[in-house]
């Protein structure tokens, strides 16, 4: 893992090459992470897959996470490994949620929040950004096969998502039969 | 002729063996006789009485059917580790006549749903069971095949009983071997026609249901609602706007 300076003179050489595409860096608890712009994720997975004396060019994970209220809403994660030196770094583009104060988790009416599918640099990528696109509902712009991977294919809604519903459908035991007579036609 | 009925499994037979070497000669001698003829009538009738055991062709079948149930090889989560060891000496289900469990469900009469069913694996556990031949069971082991148990959310059907029959359900989380074994007799005892009552029964406890806040043994007036209302035909859904 590159040190908090290390992970400074990153974000330098990056922005240097394309200015604007880490807005941030974090190094909490022991993780090195960028904040990159969502537009341009794909080209700092680029450069640190590329670049001499970085060579991250193993794609550990791919997840993504829902920071409802907070905007911009999703964010997803790539942890990348370098495996000749052992080392980590995070990558973590924040998406804005476009169907957002629209029903976003409904029927799948909303628009998605789209973002580059980076399968092209890791093929490892294939599988996690399908199960972020079936959790969250993230549209991987360039994804070779984006369809659901655990859920069934006609399943409507993103499970994951902060405001979806919690729960199933109600289980119906003696104590809450009287709200509901012949439940079980 | 007086036939005597006797329930089957429950009761064993009482069974007339020849005690000594006369005994069992004697009874080859009378047998003999019989088949040539020589027995006619009221000794006839003594002599059928004794020797043969009548009952209803039903009441065998169910006899046999519950005493040499072939179970599928299925496991759906954690409860198939108890179900498995179900089968082995320890527990031995064997002792019921249900040893050999069948890789098929076209072999199989017993289906049990030992784990949490996933709504992606609902329409094959439901092919599972189209595919098993008449007449078949099925015991919802634990309690998420039963009503979904800790599994509350998006991905788990809340009961396996919501897309096919469950003849049994076998409470607990998971259920001890011991348990599905009890479970498994009392599936017995509902294919030989003799069900086990609900417990509400067995010990008169009926209105004893959650919603009874009265005196015990009286329906709350929901409960009288409730039931009055079920008898209620359904009226036709108004389509809403949603």
């Amino acid at each position: 893992m590159p040190d908090a300076p290390g992970l400074e003179l990153i974000a330098e050489a990056i922005n240097e090459k394309d200015p604007g595409t880490v807005t941030e860096t974090s190094h909490e608890h022991g993780r090195a992470t960028l904040i990159v712009n969502p537009e341009k994720a794909l080209a700092a997975l680029r450069w640190l897959r590329d670049t001499e004396g970085q060579r991250y060019t193993f794609l550990a994970s791919l997840h993504a996470a829902d920071y409802l209220p907070a905007t911009p809403r999703f964010a997803v994660h790539y942890e990348l490994l370098c495996r000749d030196r052992v080392e980590r770094v995070n990558v973590k583009a924040l998406v804005p949620d476009p169907g957002a104060g629209n029903g976003s988790n409904g029927a799948g009416e909303a628009p998605l929040p789209e973002l580059d599918s980076c399968v092209e640099l890791f093929p490892a990528a294939d599988f996690q950004e399908r199960e972020a696109y079936d959790m969250f509902g993230i549209s991987f712009r360039g994804h070779p096969d984006l369809r659901r991977i655990l859920m069934p294919e006609d399943y409507v809604g993103w499970p994951q998502r902060r405001d979806f519903p919690v729960g199933g459908e109600e289980v119906l035991f003696t104590h809450n039969e009287i709200d509901a007579p012949r439940w079980f036609e | 002729m007086e036939v005597e009925r006797r329930k089957l499994g429950r009761v064993p037979a009482p069974t007339e063996q020849p005690k000594t070497g006369e005994e069992l000669r004697a009874k080859q001698i009378r047998a003999r006789e019989m088949l040539r003829g020589d027995v006619t009538d009221e000794e006839l009738e003594q002599y059928v009485e004794r020797s043969v055991f009548t009952t209803m062709l039903e009441k065998g079948l169910n006899w046999a059917r519950a005493n040499s149930i072939f179970p599928a090889t299925f496991g759906l989560a954690c409860c198939a580790i108890e179900m498995m060891s179900m089968v082995t000496a320890r527990y031995d289900i064997a002792r019921f006549g249900a040893e050999a469990l069948r890789a098929s469900p076209r072999q199989a009469d017993l289906l049990i749903l030992s784990g949490r069913v996933s709504i992606k694996m609902a329409p094959v556990v439901r092919r599972m069971y189209d595919q098993m031949l008449e007449p078949k069971w099925v015991i919802a082991m634990g309690a998420c095949s039963s009503s979904g148990g800790m599994f509350h959310n998006y991905a788990v059907v809340q009961g396996a009983d919501k897309f096919m029959p469950v003849d049994i359900h076998i409470p607990g989380c998971p259920p001890r071997p011991e348990a599905l074994l009890h479970g498994f007799n009392k599936l017995q005892r509902l294919i030989q026609g003799d069900p086990d009552l609900g417990w509400r029964q067995r010990y008169n406890a009926s209105g004893t249901e959650e919603w009874a806040r009265l005196e015990p043994g009286t329906p709350s007036p929901e409960a009288i609602e409730a039931a009055a209302r079920a008898l209620e035909p359904v009226p036709a859904k108004e389509p809403t706007d949603a």
